[in-house]
């Protein structure tokens, strides 16, 4: 195993297996095609598909070259096979054709080839067809890469558009897809006996699972041998928790992606905080940002990625002391001693290393949290979730307007106005949009419709739904501790993420109770079955801890996930929470897929 | 049961090759059936028997001249007859899967299957033309398939390997030539099948080349002849049996390199059957006096004589022989038979045979004989299973089952699978070899049939529940046994057109329930052929692949389910599939009405449009009365830089929409945007140059009151009704942006301010003119202030002013914000103690 994928194990689920399978997958895909190739690469998919295969690997199987797939034709290379490897998507097969064509124009001779991640897409092979180049195409394949791991405990479709799609264009395709992708969980990890969800979507999900599986429990003879290692799974539709998202996460991960945004565990930063003063005044920066790799394989930053951000500081300066003490004092000791202290020194100079790199990081957020501007957005936001004055247009929202702050900035505070307000006048609303307009212009009404449609904004609901929530499920805490937390609410300081209190109310033993009731209040069918699982696979253990994967269809933030990670760590628990998700995400990310920017 | 009455249908070939013949079945067919006037033949692996009558013998004929085909099973069991009203037959033979293949005069090759049902038929080759067919031969090439070859009477040879797959290939030809074929064989090895012919004394060979021209071969035989009469190849192609007009019999190589013997035969007509037998002798029939004559290969030799006509079938591991009366096996002895039942054997297998015989008869002599083969007692075991397959007598196999089971009480260790898969295995054989069903089918051919072929074959003669039984006792993987049983029992109810539809659907569900491996679609594919059409739509509602059910819905042209079913699957590639389908084969309207019914397939079409058919998508939405998508539309082509030309009408148009859809506000947005745009463009043509045109009206007001104007950014503000604060905030901003201090000041002390004062101490900070800041901080409001004296860094003034507030928290805030141990520290600390201590 190699170290790259070392941080995946040690979980209660081994997720290098997913890794394992997807590269063994693709490999096999390669071996098609003998001889050296070129890959050219749909953009989207080049972070995701580093975290199963590694450059490395690609290279130890012939491939020479890799473009980004572009409409612009690659470059000329010689090889004898080129391969395409894109998400079904209509664009990009006009991008293949166009850079199929413009190549068969060089002289060398070569084979082109198709691979379809996850699915192929009749459309798409459609399209190939319509502007006549399928028939060049050699191969068309599916590299079937439904799931790719992040973390000992978290996996993703990596799939932005998935809420969009079946929330607002009621397009099932993706649901279908994390369907297939939780069946290839199963393949995995052993069937799951039992099953919770809630919302429309899960739902659906679950009723595909259902039918797929009796589809290929007709076609396949050999039953999957795999006992089950997954007890329980949680389908949480993300329209069941529009708020959660919305709410600025505080969490030192959360604020990492809310601010400089994480991509398939790598974030960049503005280099300056990481030069020391000399470096800095030297004119050899090559490189304006520093890109660094988020995953539980650093340490230190699996320690501090959970904890509420004000908690990080003393953490990494008691870390420092640590490390300056084992640095220091040298002089005083035996020869034994030095040797340990040599044989050490590698280790404790990575974690130096690492313990720079997240104290500047720490200090790019603080610059931030610090300002006025972030410290006015979450006083208003926790304004509206603590229901204080959600009735009126808010005067802070109409600076920010008047500024002509962003336009998705704006638009998630008003969001979340909407949902937690139970007052909010028709009125407001209109005083609203009418401001947007006048500010941002007439296309703003696009980006409005589709928020309306989705149900992220809209007036007054009569069901007073997240004031009743917030009482039922404690959703707001004023007196938790940032630093030593006693409740998931420290993620955002005080708001506990809805989802993650259902999750943790269902699998808590008798909790069952209040949970109707707050499922009453929100959207969406309840799931709540138990399929047959044989006995020959079933957990042998009984009393050993259950494993829970909770997949939330439309995304997740890192917030929930650090919530989820903190409810499995209490001493009281015998739960433990895998995360699986169609797509990491933060309000603004999540705003945007929805309006489309 | 004596070891001589064991071997009483044994005989000897040369000195020690033992052959054996034996009666299978006592044939059940009428008395009145003389093989001598009849053309048989009969399926390889013990399967039904095609007769018809011998046209060239002389006999009474009753009824019309037309010929009458008659099939038997192996046992004499009629199972059906019919009358022949095509054109003459010139051949007529078995394939493997157990079609009766005719081959007629005029090159058209008939297929029926053993029901007498026809099948299908088709012509050899367009190149046969006027010329007739005048004989064939029926082969089995190496892939175990039914092959084909025809000669015609301007002696061109056409050859088709595989009749499932049938493409025909003509023959090089022979070297042109006055004389007649004598004989000929197909030769069909790996994937060379080849033509041996013999013309008088010349021989070819024929290969799968037009245009060869074929060497004459030399057979090294040594006696004189003039003539090869007849030829056989054996039955794994390497042998080669070449009867002269000589009367000598040569055996050797098929590709005649190597001879193995020359016999005298001492007949010197051409015999009628010339077979081999397996692979070591060659069986040799002549009519004229009923002899056979059997030929080792050392050319050991043994003949019988029957009272009448026989028919010779060859298998793999002997010959079948048919009479008038009696089915009979001729087979080479299975050494391991021999080794056990050969007189004065010491195998051990044939000690412990005779050690268990002695102790069903509770005789001591039992553990002598054990002790003899005390030593070998595993092989003595295996030897007594390994037989027991090839003995077709019941009570033959109950005594090497006896001798195996007593042997294994020996073994310590001893693992049954064998044993049991043997038994297994025999019951099988057994039931499968009884009258009733009638297939004569022996161990070796089992192997090589496989037990799936052996079902196919029960399933063929719709012997459904024998199938169904074996597969359960074999252990057969559900969609090679049971499933697939039930399947073809079904598409054979299917296409008994008496049956009710209900009752035919419904039988099947409960039959076949969701069983693993059942394709519906499968049956329902079936119906649909037999022209059922309703019986395969209710067949489909059980099918669980929804691919598989919507294809076939859409090819029984059933829209409406298919569509439906494509939903419900969840999978997005076959609704699209139905969709693509439907569009290209309804007329327009009726498409529509059809995919409006079904929301998801509406909104994928919908989808499909945005990026395929952007008018069809207008049509769309105009069908469907939705407005707002339509004024969504107009203004994103408003806003399309290529469309700017058409931007008042479609912004005309979307207000229209809007209000045709109620949405009064957005309709007075658009209208307030086009008055915009055309206020924009006179301001543009005013300035000579763009600038205005396509910014919103906060820009516009902006940009009026940055370019001084603000009598014209009145009137502007009053007419957009841009409300008071934020009219205010345009007004700060845009002289913050002039740095317009003075002026700035001016307007913050002409009317109270609806946004507070803090807007202009932080937009002064924003200008990095603190100074000018500071002269708004007092104005600040209370709650505000503390803050806003931080923000303007004059932390003293703060610590004091959140002080007199008392408010520890601001204090402790600004403490945060002082460097340590400074003065000002220390005098908020102290602040911080006196609030303490005051309450």
């Amino acid at each position: 195993m190699s170290s790259h994928s070392c941080h995946l194990k040690g979980g209660r689920l081994d997720f290098s297996l997913v890794q394992t399978e997807a590269q063994d997958n693709l490999i096999s895909l390669l071996k098609k095609c003998p001889g050296p190739k070129a890959i050219v690469w749909d953009n989207s998919l080049i972070g995701p598909v580093d975290l199963v295969a590694q450059n490395k690997v690609l290279k130890e199987h012939s491939v020479m070259k890799m473009f980004p797939l572009q409409p612009e034709p690659f470059p000329e290379v010689d090889v004898a096979h080129v391969i395409f490897i894109t998400r079904p998507k209509l664009h990009l097969m006009d991008y293949v054709g166009q850079n199929v064509r413009a190549d068969a124009r060089t002289k060398t001779e070569k084979q082109y080839h198709v691979f379809f991640v996850p699915k192929k897409n009749l459309l798409c092979i459609e399209r190939l067809k319509h502007i006549g180049v399928f028939d060049s195409i050699n191969l068309v394949e599916e590299f079937r890469c439904e799931l790719f791991p992040f973390d000992a405990d978290v996996v993703s479709m990596e799939i932005s558009d998935v809420f969009k799609e079946y929330a607002l264009e009621n397009d099932p395709t993706y649901l279908y897809q994390t369907a297939q992708a939780i069946i290839s969980l199963q393949k995995l990890y052993g069937p799951i006996p039992k099953v919770w969800g809630k919302g429309a979507a899960a739902q659906q999900v679950w009723d595909v699972i259902t039918r797929l599986q009796r589809e290929k429990n007709n076609n396949v003879t050999t039953k999957p041998n795999q006992t089950s290692t997954i007890d329980q799974i949680l389908l949480i539709d993300r329209t069941v928790d529009l708020i959660t998202p919305l709410a600025t996460q505080l969490t030192y991960e959360g604020l990492i992606d809310e601010i400089f945004g994480i991509n398939n565990s790598t974030a960049h930063f503005p280099i300056d905080n990481f030069l020391s003063s000399e470096e800095r005044t030297s004119e050899s920066l090559s490189e304006d940002k520093k890109q660094i790799i988020l995953n539980s394989a650093d340490k230190l930053f699996a320690d501090i990625r959970d904890k509420n951000f004000n908690a990080v500081g003393a953490f990494l300066s008691k870390q420092a002391k640590t490390i300056s003490t084992q640095l220091d004092n040298t002089q005083e000791r035996s020869v034994q001693e030095m040797k340990l202290y040599v044989q050490k020194l590698p280790q404790i100079l990575v974690k130096k290393k690492a313990l720079s790199h997240h104290t500047a990081i720490a200090e790019c957020i603080k610059e931030v949290t610090d300002s006025y501007d972030f410290l006015d957005t979450l006083q208003t936001e926790q304004g509206f979730l603590n229901c204080i004055e959600d009735d009126k247009a808010s005067p802070y929202i109409e600076d920010l307007i008047a500024q002509e702050k962003p336009l998705v900035k704006v638009l998630r505070l008003i969001c979340l106005q909407c949902i937690t307000s139970s007052k909010l006048k028709p009125k407001v609303l209109e005083h609203y949009k009418e401001e947007l307009v006048q500010v941002y212009g007439i296309q703003v009404l696009q980006a409005i419709t589709k928020l309306e449609k989705v149900g992220l904004l809209k007036a007054q609901s009569p069901t007073c739904q997240y004031a009743n929530l917030r009482k039922a499920l404690c959703l707001t805490m004023e007196d938790t501790s940032e630093i030593n937390p006693t409740d998931i609410s420290y993620v955002h300081s005080f708001y506990a993420p809805l989802s993650v209190r259902l999750a943790h109310k269902v699998t808590k033993t008798g909790g069952s109770k209040l949970l109707k009731k707050v499922l009453k209040l929100l959207p969406g069918p309840t799931l709540n079955e138990s399929p047959a699982v044989p006995k020959t696979l079933a957990k042998s253990d009984p009393d050993a801890p259950q494993v829970v994967l909770v997949f939330f269809i439309g995304g997740c933030t890192f917030a929930e996930i650090s919530a989820l990670r903190f409810l499995s760590q209490q001493e009281d628990t015998n739960v433990e929470f895998v995360i699986a998700t169609t797509k990491l995400i933060n309000g603004t990310s999540f705003l945007e897929s929805i309006i489309g920017l | 049961m004596s070891a001589a009455m064991l071997t009483a249908d044994w005989f000897l070939l040369g000195r020690d090759l033992y052959f054996r013949k034996f009666e299978i079945y006592t044939m059940g067919w009428h008395q009145d059936i003389n093989l001598e006037n009849f053309i048989a033949t009969s399926a390889p692996y013990g399967g039904p028997i095609a007769i018809r009558r011998d046209e060239q013998k002389f006999i009474k004929v009753q009824g019309s001249g037309q010929p009458i085909i008659s099939i038997f099973s192996g046992s004499g069991k009629q199972i059906t007859s019919f009358k022949w009203t095509r054109r003459p037959i010139v051949c007529m033979g078995w394939s493997n899967d157990e079609k009766l293949i005719f081959i007629q005069e005029d090159g058209w090759v008939v297929l029926h299957d053993m029901f007498g049902q026809y099948l299908h038929t088709f012509e050899i080759s367009k190149k046969i033309q006027d010329a007739k067919i005048i004989d064939a031969r029926i082969f089995t090439n190496p892939h175990n398939q039914t092959g084909v070859a025809v000669m015609t009477s301007n002696f061109k040879i056409f050859l088709i390997k595989n009749l499932q797959d049938p493409k025909t290939r003509q023959l090089s030809e022979l070297i042109k030539s006055s004389l007649h074929p004598t004989s000929w064989v197909v030769i069909s090895e790996d994937n060379n099948t080849e033509v041996l012919i013999a013309r008088e004394k010349e021989l070819f060979r024929l290969k799968q080349d037009e245009h060869h021209t074929s060497i004459m071969l030399e057979p090294d035989i040594s006696n004189n002849y003039s003539s090869i009469l007849e030829m056989a190849v054996s039955f794994n192609a390497r042998h080669v049996a070449l009867f002269t007009d000589s009367g000598y019999l040569w055996l050797g190589s098929s590709n005649l390199r190597t001879k193995y013997c020359e016999t005298d035969t001492n007949i010197i007509h051409k015999p009628k059957q010339l077979v081999w037998c397996g692979n070591e002798s060659v069986v040799a029939y002549w009519e004229r006096d009923n002899t056979l004559f059997i030929v080792g290969k050392h050319g050991q030799k043994m003949m019988y004589t029957y009272d009448s006509s026989v028919y010779l079938t060859a298998e793999i591991d002997g010959i079948r022989i048919l009479s008038n009366t009696q089915h009979e096996l001729l087979q080479k002895v299975p050494d391991v038979v021999q080794k056990i039942f050969r007189i004065n054997s010491t195998d051990p297998g044939s000690f412990l045979l005779e050690a268990s015989k002695h102790y069903q008869k509770r005789s001591h002599r039992a553990n002598e004989y054990i002790c003899l083969v005390k030593q070998d007692l595993k092989k003595a075991v295996e030897q007594c299973i390994d037989a027991v397959g090839y003995e077709f007598d019941t009570e033959v196999q109950k005594m090497l089952i006896r001798a195996a089971q007593f042997g294994k009480c020996f073994i310590a260790d001893m693992d049954s699978t064998k044993y049991v898969n043997m038994i297994r295995l025999l019951r099988v054989l057994n039931a499968v070899r009884d009258p009733k069903i009638g297939i004569p089918l022996t161990f070796t051919q089992l192997q090589n049939l496989t037990q799936k072929t052996l079902l196919d074959r029960l399933i063929t003669r719709k012997e459904y529940y024998l199938a169904l039984h074996i597969a359960k006792y074999l252990q057969m993987p559900e969609e090679e046994g049971s499933s697939h049983i039930l399947v073809h029992w079904a598409k054979y109810k299917v296409s008994q057109a008496h049956l009710e539809e209900e009752t035919v659907a419904r039988v099947i569900a409960e039959k076949l329930g969701y069983t693993p491996g059942i394709s519906y679609s499968e049956i329902a594919s079936t119906a649909s052929q037999c022209g059922r059409k309703k019986l395969a739509i209710k067949l489909l509602d059980y099918e669980s692949k929804a691919s598989e059910q919507v294809k076939l819905l859409l090819e029984l042209t059933e829209n409406t389910p298919a569509l439906s079913k494509a939903i419900e699957s969840g999978d997005t590639d076959l609704v699209y599939m139905v969709i693509l389908k439907l569009r290209e084969k309804m007329a327009l309207g009726d498409f529509k009405m059809t995919i409006r019914a079904f929301p998801v397939a509406q909104s994928l079409y919908i989808k499909y449009c945005k990026e395929h058919n952007t008018q069809a998508l207008n049509e769309i939405y105009i069908q469907e009365d939705d407005f707002s998508a339509q004024a969504q539309t107009f203004i994103m082509e408003s806003l399309d830089e290529k469309k700017a030309h058409m931007r008042d009408s479609l912004l005309t148009s979307a207000a229209e929409a809007y209000r045709k859809g109620r949405k009064d506000m957005h309709a007075s947005m658009c209208d307030e945007y086009l008055k915009l745009l055309r206020y924009q463009r006179s301001l543009d043509e005013k300035l000579g140059q763009p600038k205005y045109v396509g910014k919103s009206v906060h820009e516009t007001c902006l940009l009026l009151l940055k370019s001084n104007d603000v009598k014209s950014a009145e009137k502007f503000r009053n007419e957009y009704k841009i409300p008071d604060k934020r009219y205010w905030w345009l007004r700060i901003q845009s002289l913050a942006h002039l740095e317009d201090w003075g002026e700035l000041e001016k307007f913050s002390k002409g009317k109270k301010s609806p946004i507070g004062y803090a807007p202009f101490v932080d937009i002064c900070l924003e200008k990095n003119n603190k100074q000018e800041a500071l002269k708004y901080l007092p104005k600040v409001s209370e709650d505000l202030k503390v803050k806003y004296y931080i923000k303007a860094e004059c932390l003293e003034d703060a610590a004091k002013i959140a002080f007199e507030q008392k408010d520890i928290q601001s204090l402790l805030y600004v403490q945060s914000k002082c460097p340590s141990q400074s003065s000002l520290s220390e005098k908020v600390n102290s602040f911080i103690t006196q609030l303490d201590n005051r309450k």
